[in-house]
């Protein structure tokens, strides 16, 4: 027993290192930049100072923070509303469909990322194929902005995070008994209400990942914004960038970041405590039984 | 030496118009035919089951009736109203599942309030609802416990409680206790039975195991590839079955083949067995001199013993050699070897076995039985040979 747990630790270290050296020391150095004065040559001086954590306290800020987590939820939350039903639907699907449709939510990752953001500029570029599609249905004026607008960034966004979505949801719907549901519709449920009183419940673990592996990335966003989102979509990381590579202001820059991170970190950490204690009281009750 | 014997009666005309109606239904998947044109009344507050081995289209026929499935052809009426084309949550069943089906994110009470909620009951009455069904179910002390933190027997009792609370018209249970062990089964029996006398709801009953389904029900319809063998009384079931599978599917059974060589008087006949002398059987199907029959002997009716029985006018006795003997405790299973033919013989053990001397494997036995304890069929199949309990043959050590 006591051997097997020193193998255990053993075998662990690399991993552990590795996080160690690449993730945990360049965050305390993010951190830590955030206390330092800056210097005119794009780097930092000696000494400590708090004026600009203090600097990031300003209005223009607010307004980026404000739309970096209303577009990021909003993501969040249309990702969830669309992998729900898809994920529901694989999982149901014969087994062969499944594999067939787990391909193409698995197939835009053989792209570039890259190339798949700038095929949306094409494709929302004011003499591109849809905009001229829309106008011709009536759906938009002649006038109307597509590209460089926040809408342009929820839409890519949701484009971008929604396999990664459907990943977690259809693995969970995968272990669902869909028996379960057969019982709530010969109880008297619709087979929309069955869904959401009895599938929705059932899947929440995999909705939970969703949310987390959707919304933390979403809250980072720099490569999107930056490209089909224009000055009325910037997010928070655009004005990261800016600080490193246009300001060359890194403790600026760190302080950002060190929001950003705590940002991420704070729902995280709520969601873990929110499951660990759930497992603790469920424990507790079976030992009782 | 007559006896009042029980006689199985003719087969209805056309179906009686039950509470409950299944008029010609069929149900085919691909190229299986699951369900046959049934035609099938059940009677109000009736313990009614559907007994028959795995695929013989029970199931399906109680998907049907929940609206899980929809027939090829044919009717479901309920109360005179034709549900066939209803959607499960507008029918006024519900059903308990095999695998019971509970919802595991909610408790013990929650489920059970399921049916209510959704149907939009005030709270109150939801409240005194469950409160009523967690007491006819003994459940109060598991009441905020979730489904994951009980036991077999008692997620079965959630299972009871959420569909009755919906004070349904029929409840359907679907191989209730298959996933249960012995003793809880047994016990789960006599809470099915006591719940049914207090509710008085209509029940049918899924199940392949004959013994749930003989001590329950009121009546049994016995089903093969899709088709209704038999319907009555458990008792008439089993002393009259109308088919050589019903007679092998319930209880045990000897079949033999013969052939009706003299009409003795009205009610019984003389019969050509290879290998018997002359045997007596009551005739109550009528059937004609020269006609090929099967006769069945149920084990438990025929005696064994080491003395010739007494000549009598409406006895049958043969000599044979015990084969094979499998003693269970409160009664022994004999083999015994009647020329071509090997007979099962059940003996009871009524008194203290060593004040008996047990009969061995190779001694020389009489077995008996009277004209009225065997029945002849005139359907039969081969295949229902294999559902009657022949040991293999033992090699090398024939008679």
């Amino acid at each position: 027993m006591k051997a097997g747990r020193r193998g255990e630790w053993l075998v662990t270290l690399p991993s552990f290192g590795w996080l160690l050296v690449f993730f945990l020391v360049p965050t305390l150095i993010v951190f830590a930049f955030a206390f330092k004065p800056s210097d005119p040559f794009g780097g930092v001086s000696p000494g400590w100072t708090t004026a600009t954590l203090a600097g990031i306290v300003d209005p223009q800020y607010a307004a980026i923070v404000w739309r970096t987590v209303w577009l990021s939820l909003l993501t969040t939350a249309l990702c969830l509303l669309l992998a729900t039903p898809a994920g529901y639907a694989i999982a149901r699907a014969e087994p062969k469909a499944r594999a067939r449709l787990m391909l193409l939510v698995i197939v835009p990752f053989w792209t570039s990322f890259l190339i798949r953001i700038f095929a949306w500029k094409v494709l929302l570029h004011p003499e591109g194929a849809l905009k001229a599609a829309l106008v011709g249905l009536g759906l938009v004026s002649e006038q109307a902005p597509l590209l460089y607008t926040p809408g342009a960034v929820l839409l890519v966004m949701v484009y971008t995070f929604l396999p990664f979505a459907i990943l977690p949801v259809y693995a969970a719907a995968e272990k669902f008994d869909f028996r379960l549901l057969e019982a709530a519709r010969d109880l008297g449920a619709s087979p929309l209400r069955a869904f959401a009183l009895v599938f929705v419940p059932g899947i929440q673990g995999g909705l939970l990942t969703a949310f987390l592996v959707v919304f933390i990335p979403a809250l980072g966003s720099y490569v999107i914004p930056d490209l089909v989102g224009g000055p009325g979509g910037e997010m928070l990381g655009n004005k990261i960038a800016q600080r490193v590579f246009v300001d060359r202001n890194l403790p600026h820059a760190s302080a950002l970041s060190a929001l950003l991170i705590a940002a991420v970190l704070l729902p995280m950490a709520a969601v873990l405590a929110l499951q660990s204690q759930k497992r603790r009281t469920e424990t507790i009750i079976e030992e009782d039984a | 030496m007559l006896r009042e014997r029980m006689v199985a009666p003719p087969p209805p005309p056309g179906p009686t118009v039950g509470f409950l109606q299944f008029e010609g239904v069929s149900k085919s998947f691909g190229p299986l035919k699951a369900v046959d044109s049934v035609s099938l009344g059940i009677q109000k507050g009736e313990f009614f089951s559907l007994l028959g081995p795995s695929g013989c289209g029970k199931t399906t026929l109680l998907r049907m009736l929940a609206g899980f499935e929809t027939p090829d052809t044919g009717r479901i009426l309920l109360d005179g109203e034709d549900i066939t084309a209803l959607p499960p949550n507008r029918r006024k069943v519900n059903t308990i599942f095999q695998s019971y089906a509970l919802f595991p994110h909610l408790t013990v009470r929650e489920n059970i309030a399921f049916g209510p909620r959704v149907a939009g009951w005030p709270k109150e009455r939801v409240e005194e609802e469950v409160g009523r069904m967690l007491t006819l179910t003994q459940l109060e002390p598991q009441a905020r416990k979730m489904p994951g933190q009980i036991s077999g027997g008692q997620k079965q009792r959630v299972a009871i409680a959420r569909a009755l609370i919906n004070k349904p018209d029929v409840l359907l249970l679907d191989e209730p206790l298959a996933a249960l062990d012995l003793k809880l089964r047994q016990r789960m029996l006599i809470e099915l039975d006591l719940i049914h006398d207090q509710v008085g709801i209509t029940f049918l009953y899924v199940t392949h195991d004959q013994g749930e389904a003989m001590s329950l029900s009121d009546r049994i319809a016995v089903m093969k590839d899709g088709r209704i063998e038999q319907v009555g009384p458990p008792a008439e079931i089993y002393e009259t079955p109308r088919t050589s599978f019903v007679a092998a599917f319930i209880g045990d059974t000897n079949f033999l083949e013969g052939k009706v060589a003299e009409i003795v008087s009205g009610d019984y006949c003389r019969l050509e067995v290879d290998g018997f002398p002359e045997v007596v059987c009551f005739n109550d199907k009528q059937i004609g001199q020269g006609k090929s029959v099967t006769l069945s002997l149920r084990p438990e009716k025929l005696r064994i013993g080491r003395e010739r029985p007494e000549d009598d006018r409406l006895h049958n006795a043969v000599p044979g050699r015990i084969e094979d003997v499998i003693y269970l405790g409160n009664h022994t299973k004999y083999w015994v070897r009647v020329q071509e033919h090997r007979i099962a013989v059940l003996e009871q053990h009524n008194r203290f076995l060593l004040d008996e001397t047990p009969l061995r494997w190779k001694q020389d036995v009489w077995i008996s039985w009277h004209a009225d304890d065997a029945f002849m069929l005139e359907a039969y199949s081969e295949s229902d040979e294999q559902l009657t309990d022949q040991p293999p043959e033992r090699v090398g050590e024939g008679s």
